[in-house]
């Protein structure tokens, strides 16, 4: 069977018509990452919108430790491995004399919410130019499903057998929030891997993350809540419905901020390009 | 902080202008950044902390006015990252810091020699353990040379004595770190970041080159990465080989030290950093009540100049290790010396500088010592001499090589004991 390769153009009555394609930018190979697993879904999201975007031979990017430390392998874009938790600032130092580069760090709950906490907030503070996308399953998943900085109230993990108890183990830490309240962020929000409409929202998150860069704002995130079966001891649909409940009770979907381009652009970028007129139209303000 | 158009460093300084005023006073710690801007420093990043302050707050000044990079970052962790990051791209980076700063950043400095980054780190040493004290010391000597975070690594360590010595090796410390690709450090003492000196304004900025591993985006080529990690055992060993098989390069290439009035010298004093101008001074006044002192000044601290040091080892009658520390050098010392002669130790620790008065006692001693086990040997090498012309019977073979055998365990005996009497 051949595809149509321009799924644009008009075709005959029962000729196949492309509706999927791989992105050329995600890497053709299977991944590491354990059966229902939503890391997966985020990558190719991004690879979506970093082919949109046009973005891939200008991208930078910064890998995390944690489940998506081979994310270098699934996109193919220059990376570089940064300590745990330490993206944001390994992200800084390549925006600071990559002004033209795109910038993109990855992280995970622990990483960016535990031992990366000075980091990301350091970053967001400054307002640098880069793009975070924090992948937020509530468990360190690498090491074997252990308690996470993002884990719910009550929930059992191999770190927290009775469940997580807020008295011993203090209560789950919503930082999207917190860094949105910085005035360097430009842009904040948060999506979910839950279903395909939700998918859809997130990928627009990521995408207008992506776009705030381009357009000269200032730090972008998206937090995507993710399942992680094997971790929560769920069967990858059982781990769906407890996304789309509990956890998103905890951690509401939504753009948190959105502060537009316009005020942010130019700010003390040492070396950096001028950056290009921001859209009229640009939205200020939170949505959700 | 002194003004850099005062002392003839404008803001676009040239060649010319630099030569006009040739000898000026510079704090070590302004002469050292300047140095690395001179040596085409592309971005610096870092983290206030006494005794290297001045440093940063050069850079703060300078690298904006050049139109390079500037970060004061949230904590040493994030000023070395930051380095990683851009050194990552192929930039010229560096980062400085001082002892309890150094130890945040011995993390990033594991990946960058595991990943092959290149960048500089200066370490103004403090005294410590622990917070310390703000005062000059080279207790950090172990962390330099030892490997300072997990995993099989090195990187070069460069040890000036002087301010202007600082200057020259910033350079060469870039050169290093982009020939080899690793982290390459340079270790001075508080004093050295803190006192003034004339310096001459002479400056050198290594050659470009173009790397083939710098990520700068993908555009028309596979995309690159820069990472340290393997899971597979087979091979990450393989990756280690490779790393060993650099460190032993480095080893061959890049050993660097110094002597001074060795060639007469029967006792040498083995220092580094201010330690070292200690030791001069001490060999002056040595020399004066006729104890014939020499430096021999290991500049390379990793890779330690070990086979040089043997050789002096060979025909010195003592060497004495003078640290601002507890004696951490001196055990590369006795590694390189290996038994050659007896090794004895002089240092102070907590931020202070031992006096040449002080190093010359502790000098006296290991003379007055080593004088009389020569003697004694002397004594006994006549008694046994005489011995075996009274017996006429003795084995032949026993005869030769007795007396020998017997004085390289008298020579060992010593040692010990030397090194109980040379300790504080």
């Amino acid at each position: 069977m051949t595809l149509n390769p321009n799924p644009e153009l008009p075709v005959g009555a029962g000729a196949p018509r492309l509706v999927y394609r791989k992105p050329d930018v995600l890497a053709d190979r299977s991944t590491h990452y354990c059966p229902g697993c939503g890391h997966g879904i985020i990558h190719r999201l991004l690879a979506e919108v970093m082919t949109e975007l046009d973005l891939p031979a200008h991208t930078i990017a910064v890998a995390p430790v944690g489940c998506a430390v081979f994310a270098y392998d699934y996109l193919n874009v220059d990376f570089v491995e940064a300590p745990h938790g330490r993206a944001p600032a390994v992200a800084t130092g390549i925006r600071r004399v990559r002004p033209e580069a795109f910038v993109l760090t990855y992280q995970g709950d622990g990483d960016l919410a535990a031992i990366g906490t000075a980091e990301i907030v350091h970053a967001a503070a400054r307002g640098e130019r880069i793009t975070a996308i924090f992948v937020n399953n509530g468990i360190y998943g690498m090491t074997g499903g252990q308690m996470a900085p993002t884990t719910l109230l009550g929930q059992r993990t191999t770190s927290s057998p009775n469940g997580r108890d807020a008295a011993l183990m203090g209560y789950p830490i919503r930082i999207t929030e917190m860094l949105a309240q910085l005035p360097g962020v430009t842009y904040a929000a948060r999506g979910s891997v839950a279903d395909a409409s939700l998918i859809g929202k997130l990928k627009a998150m990521i995408k207008r993350a992506c776009l705030v860069q381009i357009e000269g704002g200032g730090f972008s995130l998206v937090e995507a809540l993710s399942n992680c079966p094997v971790g929560w001891g769920m069967t990858p649909q059982e781990s769906l419905e407890h996304l789309k409940g509990p956890v998103v009770e905890v951690y509401p979907l939504g753009v948190i901020v959105d502060r537009g381009t316009t005020a942010a652009s130019g700010r003390g970028v040492v070396g950096a390009a001028p950056p290009p007129a921001p859209e009229p139209g640009s939205s200020t303000g939170p949505e959700a | 902080m002194t003004d850099p158009a005062e002392i003839g460093i404008s803001t676009r300084s040239s060649e010319a202008e630099a030569s006009r005023r040739s000898r000026v006073l510079m704090k070590g710690n302004e002469a050292i950044a300047e140095a690395a801007i001179q040596a085409g420093c592309d971005a610096y990043f870092g983290y206030p902390i006494t005794p290297q302050a001045e440093l940063l707050e050069w850079m703060a000044r300078r690298m904006p006015e050049l139109g390079r990079v500037f970060v004061q970052a949230e904590s040493e962790l994030g000023a070395i990252n930051m380095a990683l990051g851009a050194a990552a791209t192929g930039a010229r980076v560096m980062v400085s810091s001082s002892s309890p700063g150094i130890s945040l950043m011995a993390e990033a400095m594991s990946y960058m020699a595991g990943s092959g980054t290149p960048m500089v780190l200066v370490n103004v040493m403090r005294a410590g353990p622990g917070l310390g004290g703000i005062g000059p010391s080279q207790s950090d000597y172990f962390q330099a040379t030892k490997g300072h975070g997990h995993g099989d690594y090195r990187v070069p360590v460069l040890a000036p004595a002087s301010i202007g010595e600082a200057m020259e090796l910033m350079a060469t410390a870039f050169e290093l770190a982009e020939r080899y690709r690793t982290p390459a450090m340079v270790v001075v003492d508080g004093v050295l970041g803190q006192a003034m000196e004339p310096v001459e304004l002479r400056f050198r900025n290594p050659e470009r080159h173009a790397f083939d591993w710098a990520l700068t985006g993908a555009a028309g080529r596979p995309a690159r990465i820069i990472k340290s990690i393997d899971l597979v055992p087979e091979v990450l060993e393989k990756r280690n080989i490779a790393l060993q098989r650099k460190y032993a390069e480095i080893a061959r290439q890049e050993v660097r030290w110094a002597t001074e009035c060795m060639d007469d010298a029967e006792y040498v004093l083995v220092a580094y950093g201010t330690a070292a101008r200690v030791a001069r001074s001490a060999i002056e006044k040595a020399r004066a009540r006729g104890i014939k002192a020499g430096l021999f000044r290991p500049i390379t601290l990793w890779p330690f100049p070990s086979r040089e040091l043997a050789r002096v080892a060979r025909h010195a009658h003592a060497i004495l290790a003078v640290e601002l520390s507890s004696g951490q050098m001196v055990e590369d010392v006795r590694l390189a010396v290996e038994g050659r002669c007896p090794v004895g130790f002089h240092g102070r620790m907590g931020g202070l500088v031992p006096t040449p008065d002080e190093v010359v006692g502790a000098l006296k001693a290991l003379h007055g010592k080593v004088e009389r086990t020569r003697e004694h040997e002397r004594d006994q090498q006549q008694k046994r001499h005489a011995g075996r012309h009274e017996g006429q019977s003795g084995n032949h073979r026993a005869a030769v090589a007795g007396p020998p055998e017997r004085t390289r365990r008298a020579e060992a005996d010593t040692r010990a004991g030397m090194r109980e009497g040379g300790e504080r």
